[in-house]
């Protein structure tokens, strides 16, 4: 695609390129790629003038380090954070209560989803009560999460599981829901029952759903964990942070929304990352995938 | 009740009898949706391997027989045979090729070809796409082909089974005139070789005389014309005789239509 565009450009040269300098294909080369990387550049420049402003701002005395601590102060206390070991310790302890809890509302949530999806009886039995369930904002029951099980890992683990699953499990219901019937139709003319028919035809069919579902729930496993490690945690990033409020390190605040900002976008790019391999016959990611 | 005298004792479905069609016998077969009855006491016999043409308005039971054959419906009341054998559920020796092709997007032409094989299917799958000309789009994903193109990997996927009943249900209706006469051509051709029996619905009166040796026109829930076309095989368009027995059916299609003024 950016090829074409390359080609655009150099159609009104070759008039020039008779009357100038032996080496102007060269100039022209250069030029080209500077464009070209310019184009690529460009989101950033917005990020990079705020930097600039935010450092010379601090620089100059105009904000204070108590609201904001200069960049290169908050580079050089990640320095640090990183050397004592303090700061994987606890990134990682973020990282296996997010993951851990997104792995167990992502099963729950997939299996009530494919059953209720493809048993009418399951749905009669069970989507009315998970609908009811799925109204209250599961951030709402964190006091009672930490009645029952303290503020260790489980009310954490456990909030983040039940925040998760109601996304996947009604993508999952609604994705199945919507696989097209004739297509179940056709399998089953073509011999395909049970399992077949399922891996076959239901199964791929619902993929698209459960992805947006997936990236959804990530959206929210991060939320939940920044929530319960704010308000109940002995360690983590969010504990990290809270911690740190306590001493006036602002540039430790910053780092850790910063980092949070980070492990978003990461789990985003891999949740786009399995849509890119698993819908590779879809016609909007093909061009993508190829 | 299974058997039927007036068809051949049914064969035994193992692979070296597959190609060969079957027999289908329609008896007083009755089926309604809510109040509306579609078909009413509907009686049919086809030959084994013969080539029928379904015609009629739109609406008036044509896909619901064939899905009665397919095993996809249950009647009201009556019988619908197949091969002596009442059918009551899918069955391996019949396919259906659909008005859409119904591919599955998530799999490659070859793999939509291999749908409901078993064992190791991948070179009877290729067979079959190279009898309908498409054995160099095998790794493609079915987005990346026309309309026409689907429809001939939906006919290779037919094929594969070897099955001995085929219905097709108006599997032309959305392609443009030349490709619908090259698939014509192509499906009198797979008929020929492989002596199926074939069930056609088609709006299209020429393509009904063109492919059938009975063209059978429904009506008010039966068989209101059972027409024999006897021109020879391969049948050319534009010669009088089959001008002469095309206008004979549209005629025909396009008067009775309405079922109180008979
Ligand atoms: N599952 C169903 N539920 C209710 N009504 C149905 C159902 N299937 C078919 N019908 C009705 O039965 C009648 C016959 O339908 P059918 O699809 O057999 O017509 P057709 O002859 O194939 O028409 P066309 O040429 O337009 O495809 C129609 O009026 C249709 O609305
Ligand atoms: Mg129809």
């Amino acid at each position: 695609m950016s090829g074409s565009g390359k080609e655009a450009l150099t159609l009104p040269q070759p008039a020039q390129m008779r009357t100038a300098a032996p080496d102007a294909g060269f100039g022209r080369r250069l030029r080209l790629s500077v464009a070209a990387g310019g184009r690529h550049l460009e989101p950033w420049l917005l990020p990079l003038l705020l930097l600039v402003l935010w450092q010379a701002g601090a620089s100059l005395g105009w904000i204070s380090s108590r609201v904001l601590p200069a960049p290169r102060d908050i580079g050089a206390s990640f320095v640090e954070l990183v050397k004592s070991g303090q700061l994987l310790k606890n990134l990682q302890i973020s990282c296996g209560r997010a993951f851990s809890g997104f792995f167990i509302g992502a099963v729950i949530g997939l299996v009530l989803g494919f059953w209720t999806g493809t048993s009418r009886r399951m749905e009669r039995l069970l989507d009315t009560s998970v609908q009811m369930v799925r109204n209250i904002p599961h951030l709402a029951l964190t006091p009672l999460v930490i009645l029952w099980f303290g503020i260790g890992e489980d009310s954490k683990v456990f909030l983040i599981a039940l925040g998760v699953m109601f996304p996947i499990y009604l993508n999952t219901f609604h994705g199945i829901r919507s696989v097209d019937r004739q297509l179940i139709e056709m399998g089953r003319v073509y011999g395909l029952s049970g399992w077949g028919l399922f891996r076959d035809v239901i199964l791929p069919g619902t993929l698209p759903s459960i992805l947006v579902g997936i990236r959804f729930s990530l959206g929210v496993m991060w939320l939940t964990l920044i929530v319960a490690e704010t308000i109940a945690a002995s360690s983590g990033l969010g504990y990290m942070a809270m911690n740190a409020r306590e001493f006036f390190q602002t540039d430790i605040v910053v780092i850790a929304i910063l980092l949070y900002a980070l492990l978003g976008k990461l789990a985003d790019m891999a949740a786009r990352g399995l849509e890119r391999r698993w819908l590779k016959w879809h016609p909007e990611f093909a061009k993508t995938g190829a | 009740m299974n058997r039927n005298s007036a068809l051949e004792r049914p064969l035994p479905d193992t692979a070296g009898e597959n190609g060969r069609g079957v027999g289908v016998s329609v008896q007083a077969l009755s089926r309604s949706f809510g109040a509306l009855q579609v078909l009413r006491r509907l009686d049919l016999t086809i030959e084994a391997g013969q080539f029928v043409c379904i015609v009629g308005r739109s609406g008036c039971g044509k896909s619901t027989l064939l899905r009665h054959l397919a095993g996809l419906e249950t009647p009201d009341a009556g019988l619908a045979l197949v091969n002596g054998e009442e059918r009551n559920r899918v069955h391996g020796n019949t396919r259906v090729m659909f008005q859409e092709a119904r591919l599955l997007p998530w799999k490659t032409v070859l793999g939509n070809v291999g749908v409901g094989l078993k064992g190791d299917w991948r070179a009877r799958a290729l067979a079959a796409l190279s009898q309908v000309g498409l054995a160099d789009r095998a790794g493609d994903w079915p987005f990346t082909l026309s309309g026409g193109q689907r429809q001939r990997v939906a006919l290779a996927r037919a094929l594969v089974h070897s099955p001995r009943l085929l219905l097709f249900d108006e599997p032309l209706g959305a392609l443009d005139a030349l490709t619908r006469i090259e698939m014509q051509e192509l499906i009198e051709r797979l008929w020929l070789e492989q002596g199926f029996t074939a069930l056609l619905v088609t709006h299209d009166v020429a393509e009904a005389v063109a492919l059938a040796d009975r063209v059978i026109l429904i009506e008010n829930g039966a068989v209101a014309l059972d027409l024999p076309i006897t021109l020879p095989r391969p049948r050319e368009r534009g010669v009088a005789d089959f001008a002469r027995m095309e206008g004979l059916v549209l005629k025909r299609v396009l008067t009775h239509h309405d079922g109180n003024r008979q």
